[in-house]
This record gives C-alpha cells, structure tokens and sequence, in this order.
C-alpha cells in the first residue's frame, strides 16, 4: 500500500512532505496555545486581584528569572498584554499553518489520485479482451472512480496524521509520566488493548468490504447493461422487471454493506468505553491518592485531561489505520488492475508491416482456450500482398474469429499466422496494428463530431485526405448534408447517425490509416447494394497496394474477389475463385442460389 | 414537435451551470421520512450519548473538589464522612453516567446505518425507477458512464452525509446549544459578544464554503466525465486497438482527470480552511475575553471584583467547551457539500421529464363471443382487445388486429431537420409491409415512430383507428414485437434471453421459439446448451447468432403486430433462407413491418415502400412495382443503384 502511494505521489512529493511539517507547527502550537492561555487566565486573576507579583509567577525558574530581569513587566498589565498579543499572533500563526497544511494536503491527495487514475487508464489501455472480460468495463470504471476515491481519501488523512498522532502521543505521555508515573502506567495498559481491538476489527471487516465492492461491481454492470439496451427494455415493456432486477443488485450491495458497517459499528462505543474506563481508573486510584495525601486536585486535572488528550491521539491512528484497511480493500482492487498482465503483450522484432502478405499455419483456436472447444479447426491459408479475398460462411463459422487473429487480438491456440513472413506475435502490437487496418462488424464511433472521430485513423490527415476517404467510403455525401458537415457531433457510439452512415463513417476512419491490410468484417450489413457496390468500387481504385479481405453476407460484395474463402463449422471448406467455386463447392452453390432465387424467377 | 422532448438538451445544458438550489437539502432530507418515528429514538439516544460525554466531565470537577477540599463532601445532600466512601459511591456514579452514554452511542450508530443503507437503496432504487420512465432522447444524450457515477459516486456522497455527518452535527449541536443556554445564563453580555464570534464565523464558513460548494460540484461532475469516458473506451477498446490509440486515449483522458484533480484540490483546500479557521477563531476570542475580562476587572469596586473573576472564570471554561462541537461540524463540511453536489447530480435526473404518456386506452386479453361481442377475460386467450374508455364514462372494447395508418407524417429529430416528409401510408392487419430505402432515408425512424420511441402530433398515427397517443405506451409497446437494428442482449442464459420476451414463457416455448429462428442448432451446440450463461451484451457470440437470439426473443413474445429493423443483416443468406419458413410462420396472421436492404427479404411483402430522402417515392406490391419500372425495378434488376 505504501509503494503504491510513494509511486504516485510523484510531482506533488513536495505538498506530500510539506504537509506533515505544517503539521507539526500546527501540532506545537496547539499545544502551546492552551497552556499559554492558562497562564494568562492565571496572570489576569492575579492582576485583577491586585497579587500580582513580578518573577514569582510561573513554576519555572528560568521564567522567573527573565521576569525579573525585565523590569518593564513590573506592571501587570503590560505582562498581560505582551502576552496576550503573543498569543494572538501565536493564534494567527495556527490558523495559517493549518489553512495551509489544509491545502497542501489536499493538493498532494487530488495529485495522488489523478497520478493513480492515470496510471490505472494507462495499464487498462494495455489490456487484451480476455483482460477485460476478467473485470467487467463497469468493474474497470469503477476502480478508476470510487476505488481511487477511497484511496485518496486515506492518503489525505495518513499524510495528515502520520505526525500530528504520534507527536500528541509523545508529548502527552511526557507530561503525564512526569507528572505521576504511579497512574500514567494504567496508559500502557489500555493502548494495547484498544490497538488490539482496533486490528481485531479491521481484520473482521476487510473480507466484508470487498465483499461489498464485488457486488457493487456487479450493480454498476446491471446498470450499465440497462443503459446499452435501453431500446430492448422499452421495446419488450420490460421497465419493471429490469427494476426487478437492479433492485436486487442494490438490494445486495445494501446488506453486504450493512454486514461491514455492524461490525464496524462497535469501534466508536467501545472506544468511548476504554476512554471512559481509564478516566474512571485515573479518578479512582488519583482519588486515593489524594485522599492520602499524596497528590493534589491540580495534578489530577492534568492527569485527566492528558489521559484523554493520549487516548484521542490512540484513537485517531486506529481510525487511520481502520480507514487504511477499509481502503486497502480499494487499494488491492486498484493494484489487481494495475498488476494485471496483458495477456498479449509486445514481441522483440522491431520491423514494420511491409507487405500484406498473410499466412495461417495449422491454425486452431478457441476462446476459451481449451482444445476441446475450439472456433477455428486447422486453418491453413496463404493471401499474397495485395490480393483481395472474400470469406464467406454460414452464422457462427468462425469467420471474425479467424481475421481476429490477423491484428492478434486473440492469441491463436495452437499454430502459427505470420504477417509479411513474420509471426504476429514477434511484432511490436503497435506495428503490426499500423500496418493492418481493420472495420468491425460492430462499429464503434465516439463522442466528438465525425471530422474528430475520423482522425482516428490519421490525426495528422489533412481536411482533403479525410474528404478523399470518405468520398470512398460513400460517407461524404451525406455527411455535407448535416447542417454542420464534419463538424457534426455525433452523440455516445453515434447514436445521431443511422446503422448504415456509421458503417460508412467506420470504412472511411479505417480507410485513413492507409493500412498495407484491410479488413472489412460484414462492415457494409447495414448499407444497400448499391452503395456497397460503389465502396468496393471506390477501393478497387484506390492505387496503393493494400491486401483487401472483406467478409460479406452477400455473394454480391466478394464474387470479384481473387480468392473466396468458404468456411464451414470453423474448418475451411473451400477455396478459389468465384467461378471455381460455383461450380465445384456445395456451399457456395446454395449460399448462390438462395440469394439468386428471386432474381431468377423474375428473369 | 412537442417542447417536452427537448428537456433533456435543456438539463444537460443547466449541469454545466453549478446552480445553486436551497431545495436539495430539504429535498436529500426527506429520503428521511419513512424513519421518522425511528428518527426520534436515535435522536433521543444521541442526547443520551451527549449527557454522558457532557455530564461525565462535569462530574469530575465535584468528585475532585469533594476529596480534596477541607471537611466532609457532600453529593445531592448527601453528606459523606468517609472519604473514600465518597469516592467509591461517585466512582459508580460515573460508571452509570458512562454507561448511558456509551450505550446511547452504540444503539444510535446500530440504527442508523440501518437508515443510512436503506436510504442509499431508496435513492438508488427511486432513481433507477424514474430513469427507466425517461424519453429515448435522454439516454440519446448522456452517456452511459455518466450516468452511472450518478448511481455510484454521487449516491455514496449522499449516504456519507446520512450516516456520518448527521449524527455528529445533532449530537454536536446538542452540546452548542447546552453550553449556549450555559454561558447565557452565567453572563448574557459576554454571550453577547461571543454572538459577534458567531457571526464572523457563520460569515466566514458561507465565503469558504461557497467556494468549496462550487468545486465540489465541479469536482462531481469531473466525476461523472472520467466516468462517462472510461465506460466509453473500455467498451470500444477493439476500435482502440485496430486504430493504436491507446497513447492518444491516455493523452484524452489526462484532460479530464487533470480538471477533477483541480476541482478536488480546490473543493478539500477550501473545506479544509474551516477547521483551523473555527478552533483558532475560538482561541483568539477567548484571549480577547480573558484580556478584556481583566481591565474591566481593574475599573471595578473591590467587593465585585471576587464575583466578577467568578464568572469570567466559569465562562472561559464553557467557552472552551463550546468551541469543541463547533469544530467537529466545522469538519464535517465537506462531507455536506460532497453530499449537496451528489444530491443535485440526482435530482437533476429525477427532475427530467419522464416519457409523456396520456395514454388511457389500454390492452387486454378478450374474449369474443358468438354475436361478436367483446369481453375482457384475464386469462391469455390469444384475442387481445383495446379497452377504450370514453369521457361519458362508457367502455368500448375494440378487437385488436393490427391495423395502422400513417396521416401525413412529417418529423425530424432536431425542429430544423426534418427526417421524414408527408408519410402516408396504411398496413391492413396481417399484412407485411417492407421499407426499402438507402441508408438514412428514415426507414428506422418510421418504426421509432409506431413504438413512440419518439413522438409525433395528434392524430396522425392510428393503431386499429385509434391515435397511438391515446394507448397507454407499455400496451401499444406490449402489442409490438421488436427486433432492432442493434441487437442487445443481457447478462444471464441463453434461455433467460429468449424469455425476456414473454416473462412467463416455459422452457418449451423457448426452445420452440429458438427452433423457429433457427437458433436452436448452434445454441445446442454451446457449452452448457441453453443454460449458457452470456456476459457482456453476448459478446461471446457471433453478431450473427445474437441476432438469431433476438429473433428467438421477439417470437416468444407473440405480439400482434411485428418490426423487424434490419433483423438479419448479419445472418447468411443460407441461414436466413433456413429461417425464412420460421419467419413466415412468425408473421402469419400479423401486422409485419419489415426493414430491410436485402430485397430478397422483403420481396414477399404485401406491399413494400421505397424511401428517399424521407418521403415515399413508390408503393405496391413486388410485381407491381417491377412492372411499374420504377427505382425499385431499377433497383432490383441492379441497373440502377440507390445512392
């Protein structure tokens, strides 16, 4: 816990060290401030009375004796006021040291949490699939928000209290020792106890708390699944039940919660009690003590009061440390995903995509990772540099799965795919994804306008190159048609343009990278014929020597293909050219005929 | 296009604008209400814990004086001639005072997180409630991730609030208050001027509090934009990936986070100011009394000056006790402000104006007897009626069968874009009717239309001759079956999945519906069959077997009136030929509208529309728009492309 906290703490190390030394003035004044206004409540009394006495006033020697060396304190009331005035000053001096240990303090924890959010996202971006899966996108936001919340919450308060409560300890049992060592030893009983009943606590309620932030995970995802299919809920008329079921969930994160919280209810009373219990202990063996003879009334306040000003300082670092356990459940959460290894992470070759050539080698692969579920059987295949090739296959075929592998978002189970005659998983990730560009069945756009979002093929695009791609993409049409053009904002994953715009916008945003392979995995489902005729179109032109593979529903979209690719039941069925395959494969015959039919009984 | 649609362009707007409204308190507060007989308890348990706190120190100062003092002590008239007899006795006093106020502690922080956590539920529960009512345009307009911070973070700051502050400022203000009512009664004038503290004070805590007020609110909405974000990219990390931007989404995301960083920084600056400023305001205050107590002491007469140190004694002392309490709220001010800001997060949504539904005409089950009159019946009987009351208080019943007619329809998503343009047209009941039309013609917005996803002025759309305005939304929605353009599924089983469509569907009928759309297969061959448990929106299926899924889904429902937007788009033409006798069977005898490119889908439509540029351009059947020779002929034979 502490590493993650000196790691992050970096840029604002300075507030961070800062803070305990305003403290420690704070500290030292506040304990002055009181005796000092004894004092002068004491000198006041004897002014007013008129028994004020130069140098017979303080019970320390050396105080008496610089009286007495300053004549001009013979009066009372210049004692009074030079005093007074000390102590305001000495008061002022508190509240700037504490408003600025207040500052500090809260600008080392913001610092603290910003470095750790950062660091968080960054490790998230790094992240494969499978990595993702393991937490759940909700789980993910939340440890980048509550989670780290939490943290700084603790970092705030240790940076705030890793002096001021061993300092009071130390001062305080000073005084009490020296004032009585006979009753100061009840003391070093009771911390122990209460220390030991703190970290009884926090032992029982730790497992709760994480408890409790694995449900609340769970809630957060509940809602989240709500907001994405907000239309299916109003659709089915199913409001009632998904508050049914959220209900639930935050029904369970209420109870988890109030587990944690009855245990902890007990700190607060039973630290009461020790408290109440020593001060009882104090006045019972200090009553008998006086009752003897033995001490005096004066001496006993004292004593009371420096128990209590002790047993808060106890209490105030077993709060901490509650705090720091219950946070240490946030902090194990954040470091689980800070310690996460990528499950696909960077090769040693430095070398660039080149070409497009692609080869799959004795391909097997399975989500799971377990060859006795596997996606893809055996997949052998050779796409020369600059070919365009049609994959074509029944639902659930394994057709995204297999061009899935080319990018390596998934690591293969068995086998080998080499881009440019080198394995993928020898390249830098970053390499080989600048070298393969990709359009996904499902598309993704992101709050911004469209000119924003298609920059994230090129940021460095000019206006002409994003107006060129999406000319191609058959998206410039309709994009100048918007009142704002590329300006257009475009809403969460582009919620104000239609299926097909987006599909259109995702090919020009691909098509931007300048990619040496490009993937189109049924990227065009929600375009029309024609339009998707004209995109194909638009990429033939296009004069770079790119490797095309487009997956297609449509015998349409790939009959002018160099190369089709017939996948059935994960295992390549076929491959060859339209023709080829017309007339000697099964498959593609009635994939054919199925989509010839109507034109046929028309002709 | 009525105003009301608008409100949630409007609330986004006023978010942006830290407003302050008096109201949340109270409005936070009433969360409260249903514990209000319990609330007195704990209230009265807190006083019991301030009367031990407080009267087990005012004990001391007797316990003290009593052994220490010449002569025998006394207590409550009692005389003791033993001292140490004394002592015991008070000992056990002071346990009993302990006590109460240790138990008082103890059964009061018991009850209340019981509060605290039922009340974190209510809210959470009452939110989620109100947002499931809201127009499709809010969540059109949020995103997600904020959306959620509002359930997670800004729910957390409330309960915070609930369960830690407001014990300690009623317990602290119990002790301002006594000790008050103590200094007045020990001496009104110097109350007086520590009435002057308590203005600087309360002025003091308003300028710093208002600034941190203020960055809390920023500091909440900082939140729910790191949330929104990091929802977002985590969700599109594949886009992400295939594009390399990770370093750029980094970079992206160090701009909002630097601007919570700020927002927190300043909100804990400010809020931390209050402590210091309070304890040390006390401490000047008290030198002041203490300094000015003395001189006036001076100008007295001999004989008053022993009564008047007394008093000011005595009133330095509650002083000190009095700047206590003040401390601990002053501590708890950021709490309340976190709290105020979360609060104002949450009733911004629970402000937005749910989906307007004047809706009176509702859909039941019914019964027809042999002259053909209607009656309702609460079991399922597979005739569904609209129940019409009318304003004379009379009840007609009128069969449902899927009749809907467009009257001039003309709509656009923004006043100044119009989508759709004089869309008339009429769907007899069980008649098919396909859409065709290239890629944002409105095609999707006419379907968004029937379900009054958006809505549209009177009268121009009618369900079986009754404007769609007047049936009470959940039944009009309840008489479609939908499946849309974006498939969604939930976390839960395949079989879970499919029974979204109908809650009280057997397993039988799912697997019969998944037989019809031909989903069956690939989900026997899944893992665990139909109890294969889906997680992120089905992301371990292929796009095209969610689709089958959904299908699965809206068969089961068996709904009068079908939409299917686009429901195989991703699905082979093979499979869909495979499914199309199951698609049939589902349409047969229902009100279909179909959306679709691939024209061998619709092909078989009673009749089929082509759109452009949100108006119909042709209407009929497939041989009479071939024979007509029209866009759709051009279209179909392939010698003309849409553009």
């Amino acid at each position: 816990m502490i590493g993650i906290m000196r790691k992050y703490s970096k840029g604002y190390n300075v507030y961070a060290i800062l803070t305990p030394i305003l403290v420690v003035f704070e500290v030292l004044l506040e304990v002055l401030i009181p005796t000092l206004m004894a004092y002068i409540v004491d000198v006041a009394g004897k002014v007013a009375t008129g028994r004020y006495v130069i140098g017979a006033e303080g019970n320390n020697e050396w105080w008496d004796t610089f009286l007495t060396n300053n004549p001009q304190f013979a009066e009372g009331t210049t004692l009074l006021w030079t005093l007074s005035g000390i102590c305001l000053v000495m008061a002022v001096l508190a509240l700037v040291f504490g408003g600025l240990a207040g500052h500090t303090v809260a600008r080392a924890g913001a610092g603290f949490a910003s470095n750790l959010r950062q660091g968080l996202f960054r490790s998230i971006q790094d992240y494969s699939f499978a990595n993702i899966d393991k937490f759940s996108t909700a789980g993910l936001v939340t440890r980048c928000t509550t989670d780290v919340n939490n943290a700084q919450m603790s970092y705030m308060q240790l940076l705030r209290i890793v002096v001021r409560a061993p300092l009071m300890l130390i001062m305080a049992t000073f005084f009490a020792f020296r004032l009585n060592a006979d009753i100061a030893w009840v003391l070093l009983i009771v911390i122990p106890v209460l220390g030991g009943f703190m970290a009884f606590i926090s032992f029982k309620t730790y497992p709760k708390f994480r408890k409790m932030l694995h449900l609340y995970d769970h809630m957060n995802s509940t809602i989240q699944e709500n907001l994405v299919g907000i239309r299916v809920v109003k659709a089915f008329v199913r409001e009632d039940y998904e508050q049914q079921k959220y209900d639930k969930s935050a029904q369970d994160v209420r109870f988890a919660y109030l587990a944690a919280e009855k245990i902890m209810v007990w700190v607060n009373p039973v630290a009461m009690l020790v408290m109440f219990a020593t001060t009882t202990a104090i006045v019972y063996i200090g009553g008998g003590q006086i009752i003897a003879g033995k001490m005096d009334s004066g001496e006993l306040t004292s004593l009371i009061s420096y128990s209590a000003q002790i047993l808060m300082s106890v209490l105030m670092v077993c709060f901490i440390i509650i705090q720091l356990v219950l946070s240490k459940a946030s902090i194990q959460r954040i470091k689980e995903a800070l310690d996460e290894k990528s499950t696909i992470t960077d090769g040693d070759n430095d070398k660039q995509v080149g070409s497009g050539e692609i080869v799959f080698d004795h391909v097997n692969f399975s989500y799971s990772n377990n060859g006795d579920n596997l996606t893809l059987t055996d997949i052998n295949l050779t796409i020369k540099s600059g070919e365009t090739v049609g994959i074509i296959g029944g639902t659930g075929d394994g057709k995204s799965s297999l061009v899935q592998l080319i990018p390596r978002f998934y690591d293969v189970y068995s086998g080998d795919v080499y881009v440019d005659g080198t394995n993928v998983k020898d390249y830098k990730l970053k390499n080989l994804r600048d070298g393969v560009s990709m359009v996904l069945q499902k598309n993704v756009l992101f709050s911004g306008t469209i000119e924003e979002n298609l920059r994230w093929g090129n940021e460095d695009a000019s206006m002409d190159e994003i107006i060129e791609a999406a000319k191609i993409a058959q998206a410039h049409d309709f994009v100048s048609s918007f009142p704002n053009g590329y300006n257009t904002d475009l809403g969460q994953g582009g919620v104000n343009v239609s299926g097909g715009q987006k599909q259109r916008l995702c090919i020009a945003r691909a098509l931007l990278k300048k990619p040496k392979i490009m993937i189109l995995d049924d990227s065009t489902s929600a375009v029309d014929t024609a339009t998707d005729a004209k995109i194909r179109e638009g990429l033939k032109k296009l004069n770079r020597e790119m490797t095309v593979i487009v997956i297609a529903q449509r015998i349409s979209s790939i009959e002018n293909c160099d190369k089709i690719i017939v996948l059935d039941e994960g295992k390549i069925d076929a491959v060859g050219t339209h023709e080829q395959l017309l007339k000697n494969n099964k498959i593609y015959q009635e994939v054919y005929n199925s989509q010839q039919k109507g034109v046929a009984d028309n002709a | 296009m009525p105003k009301q649609l608008y409100t949630a362009h409007q609330s986004e707007k006023g978010a942006s604008r830290p407003q302050i409204s008096k109201n949340t308190f109270a409005r936070a507060l009433g969360y409260l209400k249903p514990y209000r007989k319990i609330l007195v308890l704990v209230t009265f348990c807190i006083i019991l814990q301030v009367l031990g706190n407080v009267g087990g120190t005012y004990l001391l100062q007797p316990i003290i004086a009593g052994i220490y003092n010449e002569g025998n002590p006394t207590f409550l008239g009692i005389e003791f001639t033993d001292k140490s007899v004394f002592l015991l006795y008070m000992i056990y006093i002071l346990i009993g005072v302990y006590a109460v106020g240790v138990i008082g502690n103890f059964v009061s922080n018991r009850i209340l997180i019981t509060i605290s956590t039922g009340t974190q539920y209510r809210i959470r529960s009452s939110l989620f409630n109100h947002m499931q009512r809201l127009p499709i345009r809010f969540f059109d307009t949020h995103t997600h991730g904020e959306l959620m911070s509002r359930y997670s973070n800004d729910v957390d700051s409330v309960n915070d609030f609930v369960a830690r502050s407001i014990p300690q400022i009623v317990s602290s203000s119990l002790q301002v208050i006594t000790v008050f009512v103590l200094m007045w009664f020990s001496s009104w004038q110097l109350t007086l001027c520590v009435c002057v503290m308590l203005v600087i004070m309360v002025l003091l805590v308003r300028f710093f509090g208002n600034k941190a007020r203020k960055n809390f609110q920023a500091q909440q909405l900082a939140v729910g934009k790191v949330n929104g974000y990091v929802e977002e990219m985590v969700e599109g990390q594949r886009v992400v990936k295939v594009f390399n931007h990770e370093k750029k989404v980094v970079e992206g995301f160090k701009d909002i986070n630097n601007k919570w960083r700020l927002a927190s920084e300043r909100a804990n600056g400010y809020a931390n100011m209050m402590m210091p400023i309070m304890s040390n305001l006390t401490n000047v205050f008290y030198i002041i009394i203490a300094t000015v107590g003395v001189l006036v002491c001076i100008q007295l007469p001999k004989n008053e000056i022993g009564s008047f140190l007394g008093v000011l004694a005595s009133f330095l002392i509650l002083l000190r006790q009095f700047a206590n309490p003040i401390n601990q709220i002053a501590q708890q001010v950021n709490v309340i402000f976190q709290a105020l800001a979360g609060a104002e997060r949450i009733f911004e949504v629970m402000d937005t104006e749910p989906e307007t539904d004047d809706g009176y005409v509702t859909l039941v089950n019914a019964k027809i007897d042999k002259q053909g009159n209607i009656s309702e019946t609460t079991e399922r009987t597979g005739v569904w009626a609209w129940k019409h009351p009318h304003g004379d208080g009379t009840l007609t019943y009128t069969q449902l069968r899927g009749d809907v007619r467009f009257e001039d329809v003309t709509f656009g998503y923004e006043p100044d874009k119009v989508v759709l343009r004089d869309v008339s047209l009429f769907a007899k009941p069980g008649q098919k009717i396909a859409f065709v039309g290239s890629t944002g013609a409105g095609k999707t917005t006419i379907t968004n239309l029937i379900n009054r996803f958006y809505d549209v002025p009177d009268g121009k759309i009618r369900y079986d001759g009754i404007n769609i305005n007047k049936i009470k939304k959940d039944d009009l929605r309840r008489s479609l079956g939908m499946v849309l353009q974006d498939t969604h599924l939930f976390t839960g089983t395949v079989m879970d999945n499919i029974r979204y469509g109908r809650l009280d569907a057997t397993d039988e009928q799912c697997i019969e519906a998944a037989k019809r759309a031909n989903a069956h297969f690939f989900i026997s061959h899944l893992p665990d069959g139909y109890n294969t448990m889906l997680s992120g929106d089905g992301g371990n299926l292929s796009q095209g077997q969610r689709q089958l899924i959904a299908i699965a889904r809206a068969a089961v429902a068996d709904p009068p009136v079908m939409i299917l937007d686009e429901a195989t788009s991703s699905i082979d033409t093979r499979t869909e030929w495979l499914i199309e006798k199951g698609m049939d069977a589902l349409m047969e005898g229902r009100t279909t509208f179909v959306i679709a490119h691939r024209l061998s889908t619709v092909r078989n439509s009673n009749a089929i529309m082509v759109l452009e540029h949100g108006q119909i351009i042709e209407r009929g059947s497939h041989e009479e728009l071939i024979a007509l020779k029209g866009k759709y002929y051009q279209l179909y034979t392939g010698a003309f492309e849409l553009s």
